[in-house]
Parts: structure tokens; sequence; C-alpha cells
């Protein structure tokens, strides 16, 4: 497999490099946030404030721990694993249930003054988990699921992990449904995964993309091109919307040079377009992660992404104390900008060799009628395209646990309405 | 099929030419993959079809037939593939590839393992995803079908991109020649377990695995064997909902007109007179779902190779 000129920096890469964007799921997905990776960069942890300096030249994927300040790398042991499967299997286990439990508060004998003294005793937090366990009254009599659902609570409190996930379409997907999804229009990762499947969008090929989701889609978009063809990102009116999101894609220069922007009036007139000098591109892609202005793009496009500096380059997806008006919006510690403003050769090109690919996202309308069945009918009756068709794409996760399957307690109702078709020639082709 | 050479990608000016693969469209429930040949003729209950008359024309043309029928020529991508293959074995849908290809990461250069291959559905949309970098390695352990799968890889442009060989992985599991290269493996197989171990010796680190399974005895095995070197293991079902739309007028149930109930307000028409008129229906696009769905394909399991 040939990895693109910058090593590392190619979106193949799988260590951490100095710099780079990394998502981290902090207690199994209970906190989410998107950081770029320098020496001085901090994430705060309940009231800790630990180094991210640790994870900089680790693969992704990596598990961490946080004991006492710092974060250290975390090997889960494979008996433990075991050992819980094994109990499972225990026929003393069956015997147990939850009938004598009382919910009284005063089956933990120690303190949170005793925690503190072991804590300045230097006791680390799996120390911690085990005295708590050894002075619940009530954890012996505990199921075997029980008791692992006890451990792992307290492991949350008082050892912490996070895991560093490399950002790609997927993960950066699922992360914002989770936790900010009006950023994304709603748009659930299995609907994305079918925009981008049956848009055709493939290497070499020229895509046309209106995207109103904050870059997501444009990102997802130029992965899948991975460095070939052009995702050419339009809007209406003057004024381009946000892509924020692609900054967080840790794209090399190959595939952000692929990304440009154009209005929608430049592709549709045969005029020349004007000289006009747009500002957006230049100031975005300052190479300081302390220092930040209002992103203007953002402001002009949809005002709830105003942002203001956290002084290390993180955004905190849906953080116990910050308001989503507050996220602040991540800075490129390179040069290089995805969003050009398409040259002239390239609209020109367009306009003799067309686009392949249509994807429009666009969230802010109303549903009443449904925008797309409007869409779909006047596609029709102005034959322009076959084959349309609207769905709703249903997305369902198990949990599958030894004498534990079943569908998941909670799960997603909506995730966008899509609309698919192929364009016919018309009559002038 | 993908414009690996980018001289043949899909543009206005890529017209029809003597040995394309067309998808030939006459409902969207019928249509047909036909190689276009110069003598070559269509037939079908709109009447003949020409291929010479095809050539020349751009993808996306209406042709007409001797009867003056007519059918479109689209040009073939994954998806439609999917609709026209034929099926020597049960095959994966649209809504099942898409999630599959998104959740395994599977990007432009990627080395991607496959068993089985059955009748190459899946297999083309991952050839289109590691173009034209990367490579798709499948394995089938029925020789006749490996073999349609390679003619089928060959008509639709796509040899380049995927290697076919006949191997049992069950049993023997994958080649050692990939060991540690591959960023995905997707297999779907009877008894994926027995296969499992050695598609962890396969991925690098964090790479990533998918099990597609019918039953829920076979994910739950899956799982326990998937624990030793895996994690973030996670199972899903992935349906689509589809909708019909029409045009309709909507009856205005409140026949006196005044809105004393709260009913929705409405428009009035003018008479000839100058009066007003109550305007009993409104014109508009309406959707619901359809009635009829899919119920289950399979589920899907996906998981990462544990970092060590």
């Amino acid at each position: 497999m040939s990895s693109s000129a910058n090593g590392n920096n190619s979106n193949n890469g799988r260590v951490t490099w100095e710099g780079c964007s990394v998502l981290l799921d902090i207690n199994d997905g209970d906190r989410l946030v998107f950081a770029r990776l320098s020496p001085a960069a901090k994430l705060k942890i309940g009231n800790k404030n630990c180094s991210l300096q640790p994870l900089i030249g680790t693969p992704f994927g990596s598990l961490f721990q946080l004991d006492g300040t710092s974060l250290s790398p975390f090997i889960p042991s494979p008996q433990a694993d075991a050992t819980t499967n094994e109990e499972i299997k225990d026929d003393n286990v069956e015997s147990r249930d939850n009938r004598q439990l009382l919910d009284n508060n005063t089956a933990q004998t120690l303190t949170g003054e005793d925690i503190e003294a072991m804590r300045r005793q230097g006791a680390g937090g799996n120390e911690i988990i085990e005295a708590l366990i050894a002075n619940s009254a009530t954890y012996d009599k505990k199921t075997a699921f029980s008791q692992e659902k006890y451990r792992r609570k307290k492991q949350k409190k008082y050892a912490p992990k996070v895991l560093m996930r490399r950002p790609v379409a997927r993960s950066i997907c699922e992360a914002y449904f989770k936790k900010y999804p009006s950023k994304i229009g709603f748009l659930r990762v299995d609907t994305l995964s079918l925009l981008l499947s049956m848009a055709n969008v493939s290497a070499n090929s020229d895509i046309l993309v209106v995207d109103m989701i904050s870059g997501l889609l444009t990102g997802a978009v130029a992965e899948r091109l991975g460095g070939t063809g052009l995702v050419c990102n339009s809007y209406l009116g003057q004024s381009p919307y946000s892509m924020d999101i692609v900054r967080i894609f840790n794209f090399s220069d190959e595939i952000c040079k692929r990304i440009v922007r154009c209005p929608i009036s430049d592709l549709l007139s045969s005029k020349e377009s004007p000289e006009q000098t747009l500002q957006v591109a230049d100031v975005n892609y300052v190479c300081n992660v302390e220092s930040q202005s209002n992103d203007p793009m953002g402001a002009t496009a949809n005002t709830d992404e105003i942002s203001h500096s956290s002084g290390n380059g993180i955004s905190d997806l849906g953080a116990e104390n910050a308001e989503n008006e507050n996220i602040p919006v991540i800075r490129a510690c390179k040069a290089t900008k995805a969003g050009e403003r398409a040259p002239q050769e390239t609209i020109d090109s367009w306009k003799e060799n067309g686009f392949s690919s249509l994807l429009i996202a666009a969230p802010e309308m109303d549903i009443w009628p449904l925008p797309l069945a409007t869409c779909m009918h006047n596609l029709q009756l102005a034959k322009m395209a076959i084959g349309l068709q609207i769905s709703e794409p249903w997305l369902r996760e198990y949990q599958v646990l030894p004498s534990r399957t079943h569908p998941s307690m909670q799960m997603s109702a909506f995730g966008g309405y899509i609309l698919t078709g192929t364009k016919i020639c018309s009559s002038n082709c | 099929m993908l414009a690996i050479d980018p001289a043949k990608k899909l543009s206005f000016n890529r017209l029809i030419s003597n040995g394309d693969l067309v998808i030939v469209y006459e409902r969207h429930d019928n249509m047909k993959a036909v190689t276009v040949s110069e003598g070559s003729v269509l037939q079908n209950r709109f009447g003949v079809f020409k291929h010479s008359e095809w050539i020349g024309k751009p993808f996306g043309s209406k042709v007409f037939s001797n009867k003056g029928g007519f059918v479109y020529l689209l040009a073939p991508t994954p998806e439609l593939w999917t609709l026209v293959l034929s099926h020597r074995t049960q095959i994966l849908y649209i809504a099942d590839i898409s999630f599959v290809i998104m959740y395994l990461e599977v990007v432009p250069g990627c080395l991607v393992l496959e068993s089985g291959t059955g009748s190459g559905s899946l297999t083309t949309s991952l050839a289109r995803a590691v173009a034209p970098m990367g490579h798709v390695h499948t394995f089938d352990f029925h020789e006749q079908r490996a073999g349609s799968a390679r003619d089928d890889f060959e008509r639709t442009g796509l040899s380049s991109l995927i290697s076919v060989r006949v191997r049992d992985i069950q049993g023997e599991g994958f080649p050692s020649e990939f060991a540690g290269l591959a960023d995905a493996v997707f297999l779907d197989l009877p008894q994926p377990w027995l296969a499992i171990p050695s598609a962890a010796k396969m991925l690098k680190q964090d790479g990533t695995l998918c099990s597609f399974s019918p039953c829920v005895e076979q994910v739950q095995r899956s799982c326990e064997t998937l624990q030793n070197c895996f994690t973030d293991i996670r199972t899903f079902e992935v349906l689509l909902r589809t909708y019909e739309v029409k045009e309709g007028k909507m009856e205005n149930l409140n026949g006196d007109n005044n809105d004393s109930n709260g009913s929705l307000p409405c428009k009035r028409r003018q008479r000839s007179d100058g009066s007003y008129a109550p305007d009993t229906s409104v014109s508009s696009v309406m959707a619901r779902p359809c009635g009829e769905a899919r119920g289950h394909t399979g589920y899907l399991t996906f998981a990462r190779l544990k970092c060590l």
C-alpha cells in the first residue's frame, strides 16, 4: 500500500504526531473531546488538569488511565476479562439476586474524608476502588453482573480511562451525533454512509456538494476521494457555509488542496465571474493554537457557532459545564488551506465536463410538507431524473453478552431522510 | 465502472463506446447490465434496440426501439450493479454495504481482506472505496463461484483492484503473506469464529473487522471469540424504510369555512362576481412510508484490533 508523501500525516497514519487532532473518548463515551496534541495541551478531567503530552507519538486506539494527575498508558490485563466471563458461568451466581438490597446509603462505610486521606498518602485510583469494594457491606451479595457494574462505576470516578480515537468520518459523525447533533443536522452515521455510496463518491471524480452541516459532508467526501478528484463546496448567495469540521480530519496537504469552494451562481453563469477576493479563506488557518477570533464564516452562516479561545485548541462536545454556544473552534496548526476558492480554469472545466455526483445536506428546512417529497416530485415532473427514491435508514444496536443479549436500551429514532436518483439526459444532450 | 483512468471518468463528454458496460433501465425495478457491442441488439417488451444507435450517446440518454418504446442507458455504479448482478449466493444490499464501508473506515489506499466472495456485491463497493492505490483480496472456497466473480470483475473493469482466490478461510485462515498488512477484514461466513484468530493476525494495530451473520447465535459466538484480541465490539442491524410520494388534494374538513373550531386556515377563492368562496382543497405533495419493507438481512458485528 502506498502512503502519501506526508508519511504519518496521511490519513492512513496510525500513530499520532505533534499537531494532529484526536478524538478523546473519556469513560466509554461519557464524554467526547476533540483536541489537538501539543506539549502544552491540557485536558480537564474531573477537577484535574492533565497534560496531553503522553499521547504524542502513540498509536491511535491507545487507552490511557488517569492516575493521580497524569495520563499513563493502560493495558487491560487479559485475566480480568476472562474472570468476568467465567464468573457468569458459575452456578453460585444464579442463586444471588437483589431482594435484600436496601437503598438507604448505609452500605458503604468508607467516607469521603477517608478517600481523600488515601489520596494524600499516594494511593492510586485502583487502590481506592478496591478499598471501596472491601468496605461495601452489600458487594458480596450482588450478582456477578451487578458487581461488574459497581466496579465499573467506581472506576469511572476514581480512575477514569481515556481512549484516543482517530478522527475519521465515522468517529467524527458519531461523536457529533451523540453530543451535538444539531451542528450536523442530525445526520446519523448510517445516513451519511448512504449519501456517500448512493452518490457514487469515488476517486478521480468531481463532486458537487452543498454542505450546511459544518463541513462534515465535505470532509467525508474528501476522505473517500483520498487526494484525487475535487470536492466543490458550493453555496447559495455569496457567503460560504462554515466548514470547521473539515479541520478535524487530519487531512494531508494533497487532500486539502482538493477541497475548493465556489458559489452556485458562478457555476451557472456563462459570463466571466467577477474578480472578488474572498476574505474567509485567509483568516481561518493562522498557525497559532492560542489566539482565536470569531470565525467569520461561522458568524455569517450560522449564528450559534460563536467561538472563544480555550487556549489549547480543545473542542469539548457537550461537556458538563460548557454550553453549546461556547464551543471553541479548533485552529489548524499547519498552513494548508482546505476550502480555497476554485480557480477559474477549474470552474471552466466543470462547465465543460460537469460533476459526476451531487450531494446536499440541508437540514434547516421545515419538514411539512417533506421538502424532499416536493423536490422528488419536481424532478419527476421535469423529467430530470429516474430511479428516484426517498428513504429513511433505520439503525439499531445490540448488546451481545453471555446470557445478556438484547437490543440496546437506547436507540436513535431519527437520522435523516434521503432522496436519491440518477440524472438523465434532457433532450438537449 | 470506476474512473481508475481519469480520462474515462463520467462527464458530459464521456460518450458510450463499443465494449462499454451500460445499465439498461426499463423501470426502477427492472434493469439489466449489457455490454455494448456494435452488431448486437437488445430485445425486450418495448421492442428491438440496436446497440449501434447507443454508441456516441452520453450516459443517461433515452434510447428508442423500432416500436417507439424507450429505455435509459445508465453508467454502471456499484449500487446499480448490486441490483442487476446474477445471484449465485444471497447478496448484501445497499444499506448494509454502505454502513460496512463507513464503519470499517475504508478509504483510498487501504488493503482489505474479504471472505466469502459470494456474488461479489460487497466486493464491488470495496473496490470503489480503496481505489486507486488500494487493493481488495477476496477468498471463496467454491471454485466455480470464485471464477464467476472473477469474470464479473473483468466485465466491470475492476480486475486491477480485486484479486480472487480459492481458499477455505474457516479451515486454513488467511494467507500469512498478509500478516500485519490489512487495514480491514470482512467476514461473511457460516462460522466466522473459526476465522477470527487468523483475521487478528492479518490486521494492523487498530485495524477494523466486520462479520456479517444472519443468526443471533452466530453473533454471540463471534463476539465471544472476538474478546481475546479485539475491542470496541459493536453489533448493529441496519434497514431502509422507503417512502412513496404523490401529489394529492387535501380536503378541508371544516365545511362551513369559519375558523371558530380552530381548524387550519384555508385559502378563499374569488368568484367571478367578486365574492369569496371557500377553497375546499389544498394541493400538495405528500409522502408516506411504503407498506412493505425488508425485515432482516443480517447482523453486522464490528471490532477493532486491540493495541498492544
